[in-house]
């Protein structure tokens, strides 16, 4: 579970494929990037795996939070697995993981090709749709708050009657909410990563497509997109593990509500945990987030197919 | 012992250390140099933030340290919300403050149970004094098994039903007497374009305060004490699914503001609902007075502030003298913390939250301590009427019950709360929360 944190945060969750050192005749190399490793190795091992096995025995307890921590075997794991909540919060994160992931994919593909242009006024343009990235969630999630509040909001501010919404107290309304909130805030770092993409395409394979006729939409689907095609699938892993874990913007805005219509995983294991101090039923509930990130983050690698390794420049 | 303490923590700690867990918790695990961390010959104590009460704790703690220069009280403050998560998981990892802030009940039981608040009543049988200062009936709540562990302070905060009266005066209505009454003022103000009653659904508890007083006008505090003692099937006793249907039947009628499920209380929004003239009732704690004085402009001064105890149900089992809410807030003395530590704590309890200047602060700001013979200051207060309407609210009520969710242990608290928020979205049937509470009777 918390090698997926970093992603909520937009920062560097995938660590990109190293590739092999290159071995001296005499092999010191090795020794030496073995120690290089090691720093790193140890915080992983220190707040990645450790917590992971101590969340994996609490699954086996009741404990709560305080006193002793009792093993009842597998009481906890039946008690989330028969209950309706557990299946809404799966059914809830799958929908913020599928319409944020069909929402950023196309706008931040759309932007990331745009801000790719070398010409100024992209430039200056990039900077603009970058600013949200630089905003903490909680503040995002509290700034949205108040502009959504239907009394003291920004539709009664300025009487616009069509923003005057129950926006935060509507089931579907409040998931709608949290899903475009959540895709405001990680545009700007996809389109980021979609702009690196673009711009390392060789310009000799578009001016070979100019020659042969192609116009600047043809040029779009033919080229820029299947290049992009490894890119696609970084952001997307991105995008699918980290919303996995959002927690702190859902929490602030909503806490879950109205009833659970934005509960969902991460926020059900906080709720469990330290509202009713349940942590045996918590632990259960982040084993099983834990183990879905991890089944979502393979089953998108290999989307990548067996050719990961091929080039796709060929011809250029 | 202490080997089971050490397991205990490490895994708190490890649990704490998953990235996972809000921000605002990581920051217990980072060791004892953390703001609100007692260092040696200091007591800690953790505190609620929000003006104007903020104020007077400072006040108690800086008149403390200054009439105290050999031991020092060191006061942080949290949100509510936060504050409730917070103090527990602290608690539970060991690095909770010397004094621990808290309403009793449930929570209060569960640190006593597990042996981490110590055990004052022989204290107290030492200082009779300072026992008999207390009114009587705060002391239920800070007992546990016959034993004192948190001692009553601060202030007695029943939930009353306030209202606006310039918008009654609009309509031509008069405040309601009887549940009908409330329920006909309902169509009237919506007419006119007012919200009836403003609410902070997203908070839950303030929701849980309307069912509270409906299961008592209804049937009676026993109702409640049924499901506190964990009867069987109490939740479905004929009295609360009345009670639950009636709650249901105001949220149908149209009484609570559009978007009531997504208002906070931390933020008073409910409260500023209520003094900018865009709702007409809100049922809340006497705590909220303090803020809507010094929030709302000229709205308590000006005296359009009214306020009432909650409306008789015709036919109900409930005296209408009957209250709910907070008998006082409380404070505990950690167990695992030092001897020095320990007796500044002591000595804060008998001369910090009791001092004239504290007493004098809280009803400055609106509020009535929970102290004997305060009747002179009260008269003599900014607010007379008002504290003195609150004294007496609290002291002639036939029953002053616990909030609810101060009363249950956590896991069934948020159950309830749970349960509470789908039933006043219609999204479950009274008989649907009544089988979900029914099946955590006891926990």
């Amino acid at each position: 579970m918390s090698s997926a944190a970093p992603v909520a945060t937009g920062g560097v969750g995938a660590i990109p494929p190293v590739p092999a050192a290159p071995v001296t005749a005499t092999g010191r190399r090795t020794g030496s990037l073995v120690w290089l490793v090691l720093p790193a190795l140890l915080f992983f091992i220190a707040f990645g795996i450790v917590p992971l096995v101590g969340v994996l025995v609490l699954s086996f307890t009741s404990w709560s939070g305080i006193g002793d921590i009792t093993f009842t075997g597998l009481t906890s794991w039946r008690a989330v697995l028969a209950d309706p909540g557990l299946l809404h919060a799966l059914w809830v994160t799958f929908l913020v993981m599928a319409l944020s992931w069909l929402f950023q994919t196309p706008v931040s593909l759309l932007i990331g090709v745009f801000t790719a242009g070398r010409q100024r006024y992209r430039a200056f343009l990039a900077v603009l749709y970058f600013i949200p990235l630089l905003l903490s969630s909680a503040a995002v999630a509290i700034v949205y708050k108040a502009l959504l509040d239907p009394n003291f909001g920004i539709g009664a501010g300025l009487g616009l009657d069509v923003l005057r919404q129950n926006w935060l107290g509507d089931p579907t309304l409040a998931l709608a909410v949290v899903v475009f909130i959540v895709s405001w805030q990680f545009v700007p770092f996809h389109s980021l990563i979609y702009q690196g993409g673009v711009r390392q395409i060789p310009a000799s394979m578009y001016e070979a497509a100019q020659i042969d006729g192609a116009g600047k939409v043809r040029q779009f689907f033919s080229i820029t997109l299947p290049q992009l095609k490894y890119t696609i699938i970084t952001s997307s892993t991105l995008m699918v593990v980290g919303s996995l874990t959002f927690f702190d913007l859902i929490w602030v805005l909503t806490a879950g509500g109205p009833g659970d219509a934005t509960r969902v995983l991460a926020l059900d294991m906080y709720v469990r945990g330290f509202r009713a101090s349940q942590m045996g039923l918590a632990s259960v509930i982040a084993v099983i987030l834990v183990a879905v990130g991890l089944l979502l983050a393979l089953g998108l690698q290999r989307l990548g197919g067996r050719d990961a390794g091929a080039s796709q420049l060929e011809g250029a | 012992m202490d080997r089971k303490n050490t397991s205990r923590r490490s895994f708190l700690g490890l649990v704490l250390a998953a990235p996972l867990t809000a921000g605002t918790l990581t920051a217990c695990s980072g060791g004892t140099a953390g703001p609100g961390q007692p260092s040696a010959g200091t007591a800690s104590i953790w505190y609620l933030s929000g003006q104007p009460a903020e104020d007077v704790r400072k006040t108690a703690v800086e008149t403390f340290n200054e009439s105290h220069p050999d031991g020092r009280v060191e006061a942080t403050f949290f949100a509510n919300d936060d504050y409730k998560t917070k103090i527990r998981t602290a608690v539970g990892a060991g690095q909770a403050p010397t004094l621990i802030w808290g309403w009793g009940g449930g929570t209060l039981a569960g640190y006593a149970e597990a042996g981490q608040v110590d055990d004052l009543t022989s204290w107290f049988e030492e200082n009779p004094d300072l026992k008999a200062k207390v009114i009587d009936s705060a002391w239920g709540a800070g007992t546990v098994d016959g034993k004192i562990y948190a001692m009553p302070m601060q202030t007695m905060a029943p939930i009353v039903l306030f209202y606006n009266k310039p918008l009654f005066e609009q309509v031509g209505a008069q405040p309601p007497k009887t549940w009908d009454d409330l329920m006909a003022l309902v169509p009237v103000f919506n007419e006119a374009g007012i919200a009836p009653i403003s609410l902070a659904g997203q908070s839950r508890w303030t929701t849980m305060m309307w069912l509270e007083f409906l299961f008592d006008r209804v049937g009676g505090p026993e109702l409640f004490t049924a499901v506190y003692e964990g009867d069987e099937d109490a939740w479905s006793n004929p009295d609360a699914l009345e009670a639950l249907t009636m709650a249901q039947d105001l949220v149908r009628a149209g009484g609570f503001i559009e978007g009531f499920d997504s208002v906070v209380a931390d933020q008073n929004a409910d409260q500023a609902l209520l003094y900018t003239n865009k709702a007409a009732m809100m049922l809340h704690g006497t705590w909220t007075y303090g803020s809507m004085k010094s929030d709302g402009g000229e709205f308590v001064p000006g005296g359009d502030l009214g306020y009432m105890n909650f409306p008789a149900v015709t036919g109900g089992k409930g005296d209408p003298s009957n209250t709910v809410g907070n008998p006082a807030q409380y404070l505990s003395i950690y167990s695992e913390a030092t001897d020095e530590q320990k007796e500044i704590a002591k000595q804060y309890l008998k001369d910090g939250v009791t001092s004239d200047a504290v007493i004098e602060g809280w009803i400055g700001i609106g509020e009535v301590p929970v102290f004997k013979g305060i009747e002179d200051q009260l008269a003599a207060s900014e607010n007379p009427e008002w504290v003195t309407w609150v004294y007496e609210t609290a002291l002639n009520a036939k029953s002053f019950q616990q909030s609810w969710d101060q009363a249950l242990s956590p896991a069934a608290a948020e159950e309830l709360l749970d349960n509470i928020a789908r039933l006043f979205q219609l999204s479950i049937t009274p008989e649907e929360f009544a089988a979900n509470m029914n099946a955590v009777l006891g926990q």
